[in-house]
């Protein structure tokens, strides 16, 4: 359904020094550097898959989705989404992707989100009978039928973001570019929000390919990730996998019933990452974990103990740090030749 | 052809009930585009001591009066709306429907022209009651070609606008650039002076310009002073217009879109 391969994008961004004297040097004499804000990157998405898509602030993600969705035409590379160039931006194109962006809006600012439904139902061509249908669906799952009357101005971030995803899914595309879809809801909201998407894909078999920057988002929702960091691919596969390669060990996470010593918490084989009086984190490789929780029940005061897997956060961090000493070393190593 | 009409419809009624939530800012704009009459006043006074170049009290109120209705009924904004779209990245939301935006954006324009005419049509009658019938033109032929001309004159007007707008893909800010198209149209079209004061050569100069074409030219059809050669060649020089115009239009949109960079979100 999205086949991207060998996508690069390169901006062409005007640098100025701050200053009266470089303002005015820039207007006679300009200087531009490129920033390949895309490198390389390839992946191909099956119909029907939800699909993370991760990576730190500036690592190319969205400029992946823009690509994708035909908003920015690729610097070098080939995309095809639904069988589809998305650059050409042709109407059936069109008809068969949404891009939810969770900073911009589709809504019309001053008018009820009902006004936007009914004009996107005559942009997209929608047959009445479906587009009552899927509206009705719609403000069902999200629970927006007291909203639809208000202007959207009125409305509240969540609430905006419930009825954003309704007009952008009105006429049932087959892919839908969801980027940080969730960005500055409340916890309720996102989960309300992620429930929707799965809900949405479990329905109607959309492909889903979804950036955020909340890893709750991307562990509800995805069996696979495709992890970027400086325009680059790390990683394309289970999640699962990305645990294990990056950081096998488990957490051992212990509540106590009275607080301990750090001598008394530290035990071979595990290392502390959080200590405090009613709870202490300990990491541990897989071979060494029966002999730690024997150890833990046998001398600490353990009111509860759970053994789970590292956070993603930690697990994205390795990876970008790992990434970013290689490709240090790989420059320190060229400089030298 | 059903489907034209339904999206038409669409359009043009959620631009409508834009028009309308503005309010404020609408009143600000009925208020700014009143300069007209302000020329009026300054030209009738002059004319009042004796007529300029056979132009009495009479002949400015109505130029002016006439002048005004067709400036309300051929304005288009659509310079900050895509100067603002490209600069912030909104334009991204636009560009994923499979209407395009230039479209939509003509569509808002013309959904806003029945509110507009709220205030054009009063001095319309206001004109009508002044001049009497030997100031306009008479027969049905001069005020259909003026109305066609009006609807020309949009045209012209919506592409100028979106050339200019589309100016940002490449350039800072398109608004410096509205800034010397305005002052060029405010001399040249007959909004400031009508052109049958200027001197032959400049009259001359003007007559394949644009500007003409865009004001003046369906206020001296409404008003009788040209004949029907004359609106034959305005209407034509109209549709040339249109058709350059349109193809500039084209290959800026089409340049822009290939090296924006869809900022923001």
């Amino acid at each position: 359904m999205i086949e991207v391969r060998d996508l690069v994008k390169v901006y062409r961004v005007h640098r100025r020094p701050p200053g009266v004297r470089a303002a005015l040097r820039s207007l006679v004499r300009r200087s531009y550097d490129e920033v390949r804000a895309v490198d390389g990157v390839g992946f191909r998405i099956e119909p029907g898959e939800r699909v993370g898509f991760l990576g730190p602030n500036g690592a190319g993600k969205t400029t992946t989705l823009k690509m994708c969705a035909g908003l920015l035409h690729p610097t070098a590379g080939d995309v095809r989404v639904a069988g589809f160039v998305p650059r050409e931006r042709r109407p059936e194109f069109l008809k068969s992707i949404t891009l939810v962006m969770g900073q911009k809006q589709q809504l019309l600012w001053d008018l009820p989100a009902s006004e936007t439904f009914a004009l996107n139902r005559a942009v997209y061509d929608i047959p009445r009978a479906q587009y009552e249908e899927t509206r009705e669906e719609l403000v069902r799952l999200l629970e927006i039928g007291g909203l639809l009357s208000q202007p959207v101005r009125q409305l509240s971030l969540g609430e905006r973001m419930k009825c954003e995803l309704a007009a952008a899914l009105l006429h049932r595309p087959r892919v839908l570019f969801l980027d940080e879809p969730t960005i500055g809801l409340d916890v309720s909201m996102q989960l309300a929000v992620r429930e929707f998407v799965r809900a949405w894909n479990e329905r109607f078999g959309a492909t889903v390919l979804l950036t955020s920057h909340y890893m709750d988002d991307v562990l509800a929702l995805c069996r696979r990730v495709v992890v970027v960091d400086r325009g680059r691919l790390l990683f394309d596969g289970e999640l699962a996998g990305l645990v294990r390669s990056v950081n096998p060990d488990k957490r051992v996470v212990l509540q106590l019933s009275r607080p301990v010593a750090a001598s008394d918490a530290s035990m071979p084989g595990a290392a502390i990452v959080e200590h405090s009086a009613a709870r202490l984190v300990l990491s541990v490789p897989p071979e060494a974990l029966q002999a730690v929780v024997g150890h833990a029940f046998a001398r600490l005061p353990v009111a509860d103990l759970v053994v789970e897997d590292p956070p993603l956060e930690d697990v994205l961090r390795d990876v970008f740090r790992r990434s970013r000493a290689e490709r240090e070393s790989e420059a320190a190593a060229q400089r030298a030749k | 052809m059903r489907r034209f009409a339904d999206l038409s419809r669409a359009l043009l009624r959620a631009g409508f009930a834009e028009s309308l939530a503005y309010r404020a800012e609408f009143l600000v704009w009925i208020l700014t585009t009143n300069l007209p009459l302000v020329n009026l006043a300054l030209w009738s006074a002059v004319a009042h001591e004796a007529p300029v170049e056979g132009w009495q009290g009479a002949d400015f109120a109505v130029y002016y009066l006439a002048t005004l209705v067709v400036r309300h009924l051929t304005g288009a904004w659509v310079v900050w709306a895509l100067t603002s779209d490209i600069r912030r990245g909104d334009l991204a939301q636009k560009l994923l429907k499979p209407v395009h935006p230039l479209w939509v954006l003509a569509a808002e324009n013309i959904s806003a022209l029945p509110v507009r005419a709220v205030v054009a049509v009063p001095f319309a009658l206001l004109l009508l009651h002044a001049a009497g019938p030997d100031r306009l033109a008479s027969g049905v032929l001069p005020w259909f070609a003026a109305a066609l001309m009006i609807a020309l004159a949009w045209t012209m007007t919506f592409l100028v606008m979106a050339i200019i707008g589309t100016c940002s893909f490449f350039v800072e800010s398109a608004y410096s650039l509205f800034e010397v198209w305005s002052g060029l149209f405010m001399v040249f079209s007959g909004y400031l002076v009508p052109l049958q004061l200027f001197p032959e050569w400049l009259r001359e100069a003007g007559r394949y310009l644009p500007f003409r074409l865009m004001l003046s030219l369906p206020v001296e059809t409404m008003l009788g002073r040209i004949g029907g050669a004359e609106i034959a060649e305005g209407l034509a020089l109209q549709a040339a217009w249109v058709a350059v115009l349109w193809l500039a239009l084209r290959a800026f949109w089409r340049a822009g879109l290939r090296r924006w960079a869809a900022y923001g979100g």
